[in-house]
């Protein structure tokens, strides 16, 4: 029985996004889904009602007709109580809850026995989730649309000229934040052609704003700024102190401030103080991104555009609905992503599979019971996660670095191999005799050893790995060694020296050329690896 | 040298030996590796020699062989060029078979050592043993060698019933194993050995003959296992502890890199052993039914370089045709450049790439190519949709999608580098020849691919030169 996703009209006011686009409607149906969609609900980011009709969704005249049919309910902003009493206990709802900044919601959530997928709370560093981040997608049209307004507001052109009536020089623009949104700011800026300069906690980024045509301003001090999960951490006392003075010498120098400083869960930190501003140059503008967070500038007005000592502050916090066909058509896609891996088998109904990180992270409430925050996920934070292979024939025999020492084998194959191991130790032990025994031990342990060791062994170096246990494999030169001039005991007159002799020393220089050989050509090797 | 110095030597050795492995698991720490294994060698060698074991009598055979096998050995590992490594190590191998044999013989007729009872049917059994092993090691190693080099056609020989023949020999050697055993002296014990010893040396031909030229990074690492057991089987002939540890060491490092390259390429290890795959003639196109279609899209030196020049991420994926075309260093100019450029150039590398494991990266090596820049299968198959273009130089398989699309492919299964997914995949090839599989791709045929024909390092020489411009 195909499930029906229902994407109501947002109700916020200024709202302008639509949770689902109608390109993305055909897509949801491909997957065995009915869409519904409220009459009017993408008509403010330019989708009317027919274009979702052309591809194939029904039209509900109202919210509550529309709650009513809906098992999936696709939302942008998180509902109002009297939405959520619309909607139909057991159903599900995808949107963005922020369950840490809003308890009361959650209740309200729970309590209509709802399945809630929080979209803000995807667990982003799992390399696979990143398609479904809307966080991203979000903060990358915020930071684009930050420079637009700033470019709105200020008086003169972002890039240098020359023309006949005189020189124009490039506008200065300084971007206090480089994630998701100060990323798209700095590219965006340095396409209008103004001189960008960024900065942020997180040394690693430095590389990125370069490569986006920025210019990384570092701060005198020495300490590492990179939280969990790819944030920024609150800094020590000694490093915010030479961090304002960096910001205090921007601000007299350039034209435009871009602030994306956010701490999660923290309010956004006070980066320019009223006196910065007073030093700006009059027509600056500071578009500050953290608003809804309190604001990076201590002037900021949530939700305004101001002038404050000759300066432009723009706090709005509805960036991303201010480009709302674009916005939309990224969040439903998104969603869409969501979808996807919510029902892999594409027959019209999804499943919320918690034992799945990403979807275990999403997953709030499920059917009215609170499972958020959800426990860390198991992953080391430096290397991306290997994702399952594609095809379902190779389950995903997948290692990390060197490999580990394999998956654990089924319980059955285990059984076998113990089974034999016991059977070889019995016939062993019954019939050897005691000196063999020992070398047995010796030898069986030194498998484990070589075993242990060369998973280890990085995939790069398998070729001088072999060259030098091939090397090593000459220790059989001991053995023809033993054999050139033992001494004798009385007894023996019948050996035959001269033809042992011969044999040893013939055995001994092939064991030569392999001993001498096979380290050279190993130290040859390795040397040629570098960084 | 007191027999208790000796032993506490060899300790020594033994721990050497396995710093020395462990060393390998970084780039950083292989060279201080190599030098573990060096001084390990030469304690284990010194040891020896000053022991209990060796009179001053045998001194200077001693010297004398090192010299000349240490002369060769040097010299050998000086000229062979870097592409010519799996023949190199092939070589070997085979040289550490020959000498187990070798000391097995010297061993048998040496009528210094008694024993009786079940320990002379032991040793007896363990000489036996390390007789075979060496064999099969020796004539595989020289196959093998024999392929590597092209001195013997890729193709595998498939004798009619070879299983059964593998399966007669197999008997013939447990037969002529109880023959040995019930001997009474030596001259009658000979012969039962020396015809083991001639069946051992035809299975090893016929085992390495009938494997195809795709299965050779599996051939290589698994005679290096063999010729691990045939140290250890030594080890137990001789009663020697240094020796056991060491053989099983090589001889278990062999069997995981046997293992890592038959999962590579998601195939069971006693099918590769078993051959007949990686044949080229075989029934793979025909069984796979859906035969690829549509144009192939052909590009020239000079649209390469536009393409690349354009890119922001680049990922190189190279295989064996690079190591064939000798292209490696063209292939690190031209990273260069780019990289100088601003492009982020990568290399991935898929497990089996080459005719040995890890034969791409030292090839990369090298050209000096800084080993940060080459990653692994794993660690990028996730980054091709974002990257502009991948070129793919003298590699087929490894890039073949219907490993992943098509079940009834012959390859089915295998991980491979998904460059398909990128903005533009550039294939270089000579022709339009399938693999080593024999398994046709559908890559050529997808339309965001281009194919570069023509040898490797002259379209490369010919994209740098466009690039320089």
């Amino acid at each position: 029985m195909a499930m029906t996703i229902g994407v109501p009209r947002e109700t916020f006011a200024g709202e302008k996004r639509v949770a689902t686009v109608p390109e993305v409607v055909e897509k949801l149906i491909k997957l065995g889904f009915a869409v519904c969609v409220e009459t009017g609900a993408g008509a403010a980011a330019n989708f009317g009602d027919d274009a979702y009709q052309a591809a194939g969704a029904r039209i509900a005249g109202s919210a509550a007709e529309l709650m009513a049919g809906s098992d999936i309910v696709f939302k942008v902003r998180a509902p109002t109580p009297e939405e959520i009493a619309l909607m139909r206990p057991g159903s599900a709802l995808v949107s963005f809850i922020w369950p840490a900044q809003n308890p009361q919601l959650m209740q309200q959530l729970a309590e209509r026995k709802l399945t809630v997928l929080a979209i803000d709370s995807l667990p982003r560093q799992l390399s696979r989730a990143q398609k479904m981040d809307a966080l991203t997608s979000m903060a990358s049209i915020s930071g684009y649309r930050a420079v637009i307004e700033a470019a709105n507001a200020f008086g003169r052109f972002f890039n240098g000229q020359v023309t006949a009536a005189g020189k124009v020089p490039p506008a200065k623009v300084f971007i206090a934040g480089a994630g998701v949104a100060g990323l798209a700011a700095i590219g965006t800026a340095a396409n209008l052609g103004a001189i960008v300069r960024a900065n942020d906690t997180r040394a690693e980024v430095a590389d990125q704003v370069v490569s986006l045509g920025g210019e990384f301003v570092k701060v005198d001090y020495e300490e590492e700024g990179a939280g969990g999960g790819g944030y920024a951490k609150v800094m020590s006392e000694g490093f915010q102190q030479a961090q304002r003075e960096m910001y205090a010498r921007q601000a007299k120098d350039v034209d435009i401030i871009i602030t994306t400083a956010l701490i999660p869960g923290k309010p956004a930190p006070k980066l320019i103080t009223a006196d910065m501003v007073k030093s700006m140059k009059p027509g600056s503008v500071i578009v500050d991104m953290a608003a809804e967070q309190g604001g990076n500038c201590e002037l900021t007005v949530p939700g305004e555009a101001v002038v404050r000592h000759g300066v432009t502050i723009i706090g709005y916090t509805d960036l991303a609905s201010r480009l709302a066909k674009q916005s939309s058509t990224l969040y439903s896609t998104n969603l869409l992503r969501l979808t996807e891996e919510l029902c892999k088998t594409k027959d019209g109904v999804i499943n919320v599979a918690m034992e799945d990180d990403a979807i275990r992270g999403l997953t709030v409430i499920k059917e009215g019971s609170i499972t958020w925050p959800p426990p860390a996920p198991k992953i080391p934070a430096a290397p991306p996660q290997a994702k399952p292979a594609a095809a379902p024939a190779a389950p995903a025999k997948k290692s990390g670095h060197g490999h580990g020492a394999g998956e654990p084998a089924s319980g059955k194959s285990l059984a076998v191999i113990f089974g034999a191991g016991a059977l070889l130790f019995w016939l062993v032990g019954t019939f050897a005799p005691t000196s063999f025994l020992s070398h047995f031990t010796v030898f069986v342990l030194a498998c484990f050893i070589g075993y242990m060791v060369i998973w280890n062994v990085t995939p790069a170096l398998h070729t001088p790995l072999m060259s030098v246990t091939n090397a090593i494999s000459s220790i059989i030169a001991v053995g023809a060694l033993i054999q050139v001039a033992p001494p004798l005991v009385a007894g023996t007159e019948g050996r035959p020296d001269a033809l042992i002799l011969g044999l040893a020393a013939a055995a001994l220089t092939l064991t030569a050329v392999n001993m001498f050989g096979g380290f050279a050509v190993t130290r040859r090797m390795l040397a040629m690896f570098r960084k | 040298m007191p027999a208790n110095l000796a032993a506490v030597a060899y300790v020594a050795a033994t721990i050497l030996f396995i710093l020395s492995l462990g060393g390998l698991s970084s780039p950083e720490s292989s060279r201080r590796g190599n030098l573990y294994g060096i001084v390990g060698m030469a304690i284990a060698v010194l040891a020896t020699v000053f022991g209990p074991r060796v009179t001053t009598a045998g001194l200077p055979w001693i010297v004398g062989s090192l010299l000349v096998g240490g002369t060769i050995g040097l010299y050998a590992a000086r000229k062979v060029q870097m592409t010519q490594m799996p023949e190199l190590v092939a070589i070997m191998h085979s040289l550490v078979g020959l000498a187990a044999c070798i000391v097995g013989y010297a061993s048998y007729v040496d009528t210094s050592i008694v024993f009786t009872g079940a320990e002379k049917t032991i040793h007896e059994a363990e000489i036996y043993l390390g007789v075979l092993i060496g064999a099969v090691t020796f004539s595989g190693s020289v196959i093998a060698f024999g392929k590597l080099s092209g001195r013997i056609g890729g193709k595998p020989m498939l004798l009619p019933a070879r299983h059964w023949l593998n399966l007669i020999g197999l008997l013939g050697v447990i037969w002529f194993d109880r023959q040995f055993l019930q001997a009474h002296d030596i001259a009658t014990g000979m012969m039962p050995l020396a015809v083991m010893t001639v069946i051992a040396l035809l299975f090893g031909v016929h085992m390495v003959m009938a494997i195809g030229g795709a299965d050779m990074p599996v051939v290589v690492s698994m005679l290096n296992s063999y010729s691990g057991w045939a140290a250890a089987a030594t080890g137990f002939m001789l009663s020697n502890d240094l020796l056991i540890v060491t053989g099983a060491l090589v001889g278990s490092s062999g069997a995981i890199l046997s293992y890592i390259m038959c999962r590579a390429m998601n195939r069971n290890f006693i099918s590769v052993i078993a051959g007949g795959f990686g044949t080229g003639e075989g029934a793979a196109p025909a069984a796979s039914g859906a035969q690829p279609a549509g144009e192939v899209t052909a590009i020239s030196a000079v649209e390469t370089a536009e393409m690349l020049r354009e890119a922001k991420n680049v990922i190189i994926v190279p295989g064996y045709g690079m190591a064939v075309a000798q292209a490696q260093h063209t292939v690190y100019e031209i990273t260069k450049l780019l990289r100088e450029k601003g492009v982020n150039v990568r290399f991935g590398i898929h497990p089996v790439a080459g005719r040995m494991p890890g034969h791409m990266n030292v090839l990369l090596a090298e050209a000096k190519v800084p080993y940060d820049i080459v990653f692994e299968m794993d660690e990028l198959n996730e980054d091709f949709p974002d990257t502009d273009v991948s070129m793919v130089i003298g590699a087929n398989d490894i890039v073949n999608p219907a490993a992943e699309d098509d079940p009834t492919s012959p390859i089915a299964g295998m991980p491979v580098l998904q460059v398909w997914k990128s903005k533009t995949s550039i294939v270089m090839k000579r022709s339009m020849a399938s693999g080593y599989a024999g398994v046709d791709n559908p890559l050529f045929y997808k339309e965001n691919n281009r194919m570069l024909f023509g040898d490797a390092k002259k379209m490369l020489d010919e994209v740098l030169v466009a690039l320089k411009a």
